[in-house]
């Protein structure tokens, strides 16, 4: 029975190891090295790569990737709780077309929804064109190229990771509670933050986690619409890997990144002893 | 108490919100002018430019290369792994479960540049298998996820049985298992396919000369080449996804 086991456990267990594990403590590990001037890696170990990761120049694209990941997972959730409130409310009839309507751009490749927005956003583009037709803008505003667009963007890109967990908790809300609440004298709000809100926190608490975590480690978009005006963490690792070729520096940002995102987290599973998958909100994995 | 319409408004502007880019791709790829603020005219000479251009193609075949054979390695590895941790429940097992479910909540661009880190530091030259290792890596555990949730739902009374009624291991897996854990392994392996052709920020780590995906051709000639090609391949990529999407529903959800 034992070996059984080894068998089944072997081939995730080793591959996950090889290319999954060692990887990741290689850059923890680089995150630790010296560099030279032409960003070679020096022997011996050392924690001023570290420090020169918090000098004021990065500490500004630190905050900005925290604040612009913070609004974008405030606001997906702020649309996303009342979109999938419809939809486990719709007749079963619209159901799955108000379903598939959400799906349909989230499995459409997103590189050509970002490049779309650009185009949209663009000084000759037709969104920009509209709004200064209707006075909302200025002609000489820039849309593109800001930590705005960023943010509309991400909005936009992870807006659907915020609306399918939190419906699949709502699809298993009892309705009826409410209804028994304004009975009972209760406001819509207080409905909604007593009755409502707990009965789904399992799925707005997946629905955060699946838009801040891309969102923080965002590259493609603050690259396509941000300009240096809107760069992320995300930017600076692909420039000081590709561009400066300074792999300590880039890996000591990655151990920033990572900090940012698996302390909280291992935090909150250990805390409640049970993890929400990413993959309940590809819609793949129906009861 | 009467319903209140604040949530019908924003899930109709939502809907809205979804679709002005996938619009404005669509109108702008039957465009024949170049410009995206000018519309010049109804035209299909960018599906055409499109079919000229063999750069796609290759791109093409690259990734449906790379998307099979990461999709057939990972569905096999997680099926596997899936198994272990439905029927065993030790510590190794706790500790696999952690390693299969950490990968969901890095990163991608954490796991491109530790993949790109390892392979330059053992100097294994970057190209078509850097990208299949990778894809394998993080679509093993998603297939994992999928298999780990049609697991729970297995009736393992099914394989007493077949024991008592004396089949072997071999038949007992191909003639009772295989046919029950089919429209899971088929919806893993759609899942895999899908993460792995559609994969841009990974696979722009562990790229090397000659690898191109579709997903960086589309970055490159969106980048510093002609958009409006693009826009009619995304429109063609659109329909294909729709296809598959619509594919995938009807063999996850259960027909009465």
């Amino acid at each position: 029975m034992k070996f059984k086991e080894t068998a089944l456990t072997f081939p995730s267990f080793g591959w996950l190891f090889l290319f999954f594990v060692i990887p990741t403590l290689m850059v923890f590990a680089f995150a630790f090295k010296p560099y030279d001037d032409f960003g070679g890696i020096e022997p011996g170990w050392t924690l001023n790569t570290l420090y020169e990761v918090l000098n004021p120049d990065f500490a500004v694209i630190l905050w900005r990737t925290l604040w612009l990941s913070g609004i974008t997972t405030a606001v997906c959730l702020a649309i996303g709780l009342p979109m999938a409130y419809v939809i486990a409310r719709a007749h079963p009839r619209y159901k799955q077309s108000l379903l598939l309507l959400v799906v349909i751009p989230f499995w459409s490749s997103f590189l050509v929804r970002i490049f779309a927005w650009k185009a949209l956003l663009h000084p000759e583009g037709f969104l920009k064109q509209a709004l200064v037709a209707l006075h909302i803008v200025q002609a000489e505003t820039t849309l593109l190229y800001n930590a705005w667009a960023v943010l509309v963007v991400m909005i936009y890109t992870y807006l659907p990771f915020a609306i399918l967990p939190i419906y699949s908790a709502a699809a298993k809300f009892n309705f009826q509670l409410l209804e028994a609440a304004y009975d009972l004298g209760a406001s819509r709000w207080e409905a909604f933050v007593k009755v409502f809100m707990p009965g789904i926190q399992k799925g707005v608490f997946t629905a955060l986690l699946m838009v801040f975590i891309p969102a923080i480690g965002a590259y493609v978009i603050p690259d396509v619409v941000g300009g240096t005006n809107g760069e992320m963490i995300g930017n600076k690792i692909a420039q000081f890997t590709f561009t400066e070729r300074n792999l300590p520096l880039a890996s000591s940002l990655s151990l920033f990144l990572a900090a940012i995102v698996l302390i909280p987290m291992s935090t909150i599973m250990i805390l409640s002893g049970s993890g929400t998958s990413r993959l309940e909100a590809t819609g793949v994995s129906k009861e | 108490m009467k319903r209140s319409r604040f949530p019908q408004i924003v899930t109709l502007l939502g809907l809205l919100f979804l679709y002005i880019p996938i619009l404005m791709l669509v109108l702008t790829s039957f465009n024949e002018s170049k410009y995206g603020g000018v519309w010049g005219g109804f035209s299909l000479i960018w599906y055409k430019k499109l079919f000229q251009n063999e750069d796609v193609w290759k791109a093409l075949r690259n990734s449906l290369f790379i998307g099979v054979s990461a999709t057939l390695a990972s569905t096999v590895i997680g099926t596997l792994a899936a198994l272990a941790l439905t029927k065993y429940k030790g510590f190794l097992q706790k500790l696999h479960y952690g390693m299969i479910y950490v990968p969901l909540i890095m990163p991608d661009i954490l796991m491109g540049i530790s993949l790109l880190l390892f392979f330059v530091a053992l100097s294994f030259p970057l190209g078509l298998t850097t990208i299949f290792i990778a894809h394998t890596t993080f679509c093993i555990s998603y297939v994992t996820m999928v298999m780990l949730a049609r697991l729970q739902q297995f009736d393992w009374a099914l394989i007493e049985a077949a024991e008592d009624l004396g089949a072997d291991t071999w038949q007992m897996f191909w003639k009772v298992m295989m046919p029950l854990l089919t429209p899971g392994l088929l919806a893993g392996a759609l899942l895999a396919f899908t993460l792995s052709i559609d994969d841009f920020v990974i696979t722009f780590f562990v790229s090397g000369p000659g690898s191109t995906t579709l997903p960086l051709f589309v970055y490159s000639s969106l980048k510093f080449g002609s958009p409006s090609i693009i826009n009619a391949l995304s429109v063609l990529v659109l329909l294909i996804t729709f296809t598959v999407l619509w594919l995938s529903q009807r063999l996850t959800t259960e027909k009465p």
